[in-house]
């Protein structure tokens, strides 16, 4: 197998000049230099997929505005994390998630600790700019100990990659298309009898919402399961 | 035939108007409170988990969510099979107590009140707590302080003043300790204070308002309420018990999973508010009343002293029956605001009470449950069916104002016809229709389940349902 030959390429991110090496990101080096990129299926330590289009930034001499945490980084390249257009369109795709599903915060399980709530905070977005669709998606809540609530799923695939990349079980998976799509069990089989769920609840602790919770558990117990997840993952960074 | 519109009806917690026709004389034939608002929250929580019916049931009503979350999660430990420690009951009851204290606060304080001080007569502009602010300063502050004080409970104890999250099936989240315990029983004395100040204003006040008395909704009815093990005053917990209007017990040591074998649910035309009534006595003749009146007439006593001394002089009003006078809701509300502070003190100072609150589970061991508790208006039921993952099946809810919508009406009605003049409907008369509403101290935002936006008005209608004239109060 050739590997590729890691090259350090150096280009400018809101006009200061930056270096990284040639497998590297736009996000990883703006974090590393302490420019803030706002990022929501982001998490360290797990792959990267694009799938929220929250990190987008403006590179210069292109018209698309590109997700800077699987874009790799070019020597040269002027990278722009923050305008107009960029905020405009984090807006609309905010809009879009709470419009897709049914994020009702007051009486959701996560409610006060929920990263897109967080990020309509950030952002100031009181609103959305485009109609709720009221999406309606059955419960599972055969586990004896996890709850899958479609309804407020934003489709990141967190749960997908942490159970693949770090558990192993590939328990999770994405089934259907566009609004419809929702994230299943083996071949979408009730969770209770999915057969290559190890029930860690990795799955759980990752879920950026209140899409996959704990039953039984009170909000500290939650937060120290989190944490362990977490450390797993820094872990991993670190190897 | 005419027909008089009172829309939307004011000074009451939701949206109504009320109808009242005239007939061919001149005489007042009919009059009728509709309920113009529909939420639906029956239907749309089918298809969620159970623990989530707590919060989502609170959202009912932004006056008493605490009454929706104390009946969702006794149906939820049902579901669950658990029995929360004593702790957890107490403090329970505790947070019931205290949302009646500030429901009903805000019942006599800034809805009812200004009708006393000045009058049903008094000109509209006059008749609002702000006029009362400048009248009577001291009294609307201790209004607003009793107030505060019923809700900074719930906050402390369940999180938020408004929809607290606190409450959960198995207990309450948050355990009490001795230094938040001792900080609200230090505010106990002054709400006693203006607890009683209140009582001895109404009672003094009684004499101007006798025609009233004598006209607001005072007919037979049965009357329904919880009842602990010794026939006491009981908001929490107990068994459900029916008298008639003489005070003969028709029902007793009803379990409230039993309510569909002898409450009987219609519905009428043009009001989205269910009409409940006694099943063995039909349709409409089993109109049953609830609520602070139909309490204090179906409970032997409080069981706090100054409650009880009260009680005393209130079950002499009708020589030891049953006060059929809906005006008297008023007098009851505001002693049982007078036993609520004293039940909060007795149960803050239970040593119990700073136990472990919560017991954690989350097996499904029955798929039907009912919880039940006194709301500040009378009887809450919330009875789910769920499948063996928790998942809610089937919802009915009946809220305490639904149960008094045939009582209600019926006032109407007596208050149209000896108030109402047809050929001169004067800005008293129609005060006093809507006063009449305001002793039920109605939550129809709760009560119904609407898509309406349309607010309360009073229609004049002839004897072809014709509308003559509409009084919208907007």
């Amino acid at each position: 197998m050739i590997r590729e030959k890691v090259r350090v390429k150096s280009f400018k991110i809101n006009g200061i000049d930056v270096t990284g090496a040639s497998n590297q990101t736009i996000l990883e080096i703006a974090q590393e230099n302490n420019i803030e990129i706002s990022t929501l299926c982001y998490l360290k330590g797990l792959s990267c997929v694009g799938s929220c289009r929250m990190c987008i930034v403006e590179v210069k001499g292109s018209d698309k505005l590109i997700p800077s945490c699987t874009s790799k980084i070019k020597e040269g390249m002027e990278v722009t994390t923050d305008s107009a257009r960029i905020k405009a369109n984090r807006e609309m795709i905010l809009s879009m998630l709470f419009s897709e599903r049914t994020h009702t915060c007051s009486v959701c399980v996560s409610n006060g600790n929920c990263e897109l709530q967080d990020k309509s905070t950030e952002l100031r977005l009181e609103h959305s700019q485009v109609p709720y669709g009221h999406a309606r998606f059955e419960i599972d809540a055969s586990h004896k100990n996890f709850v899958n609530d479609p309804n407020r799923c934003i489709l990141c695939s967190r749960c997908i990659r942490v159970c693949d990349e770090i558990e192993g079980a590939h328990a999770l998976d994405l089934m259907g298309r566009g609004m419809d799509t929702r994230i299943i069990h083996d071949m979408d089989e009730p969770w209770a009898e999915s057969l290559s769920c190890t029930s860690c609840g990795k799955c759980v602790y990752v879920c950026p919402t209140g899409a996959l919770y704990e039953k039984d558990i009170s909000a500290e117990e939650a937060e120290k399961k989190r944490n362990i997840i977490m450390e797993l993952l820094e872990r991993k960074v670190e190897q | 035939m005419k027909k008089i519109i009172i829309d939307p009806v004011t000074r009451i917690e939701g949206h109504a108007k009320i109808t009242i026709d005239i007939d061919a004389d001149n005489r007042v034939s009919d009059a009728k409170i509709h309920v113009t608002q529909f939420r639906g929250f029956e239907k749309f929580c089918e298809g969620q988990i159970y623990s989530q019916m707590p919060a989502l049931t609170a959202r009912t009503c932004g006056i008493c969510p605490v009454s929706h979350a104390i009946s969702s999660i006794k149906a939820c430990d049902t579901l669950l099979g658990v029995t929360p420690p004593q702790a957890g009951i107490n403090l329970r009851k505790i947070i019931n107590l205290a949302q009646i204290l500030q429901s009903h606060t805000l019942s006599f304080y800034h809805l009812s009140s200004p009708d006393f001080i000045y009058g049903f007569d008094a000109k509209k502009e006059e008749r609002n707590i702000f006029k009362m602010m400048q009248t009577h300063p001291q009294m609307a502050k201790d209004g607003i302080m009793l107030r505060a004080f019923g809700q900074k409970i719930i906050q402390t104890l369940a999180g938020k003043r408004i929809h607290p999250d606190g409450l959960v099936p198995g207990g309450v989240e948050k355990n009490l300790d001795e230094a938040t315990r001792d900080t609200l029983l230090a505010e106990i004395p002054n709400a006693i204070r203006i607890s009683q100040e209140s009582l001895a204003f109404f009672k003094t006040n009684l004499t101007k308002f006798q025609k009233e008395i004598d006209s607001f909704g005072v007919f037979p009815s049965l009357f329904m309420a919880l009842v602990d093990e010794h026939d006491n005053l009981e908001h929490y917990d107990g068994k459900l018990k029916i008298i008639d209007s003489e005070g003969n017990v028709l029902q007793e040591h009803i379990s409230p999973e039993e309510y569909k074998e002898f409450i009987g649910e219609a519905v009428e035309e043009e009001s989205y508010l269910k009409s409940p009534y006694y099943k063995p006595m039909g349709y409409p003749q089993g109109m049953y009343r609830v609520g602070p009146l139909a309490r204090l007439n179906v409970a032997k006593a409080c069981g706090t002293a100054r409650a009880d001394n009260e009680l005393l002089a209130f079950k002499a009003l009708n020589a030891g029956k049953p006060v059929l006078n809906s005006f008297y809701y008023h007098y009851a509300r505001l002693i049982e605001m007078l036993y609520a502070i004293e039940k909060i003190e007795a149960l803050l100072k239970d040593e119990a009470t700073l136990g472990e609150a919560l017991h954690r589970t989350s097996k499904i061991l029955k798929t039907r449950a009912v919880g039940c508790s006194e709301a500040p208006r009378g009887t809450l039921f919330h009875d789910y069916e769920v499948d063996k993952n928790g998942i809610i099946q089937k919802v009915n809810l009946i809220i305490a104002t639904g149960n008094n919508n045939l009582a209600m009406n019926a006032g109407v009605k007596q208050v149209a016809q000896t108030f109402v003049n047809a050929e001169d409907v004067t800005e008293g008369a129609l005060n006093r229709v809507e006063a009449l509403i305001r002793c039920f101290d109605p939550c129809l935002s709760c009560s119904t389940h609407a898509l309406g936006i349309v607010s309360s008005n009073i229609e004049l209608r002839d004897h072809n349902k014709n509308i003559i004239q509409i009084f919208k109060r907007n």
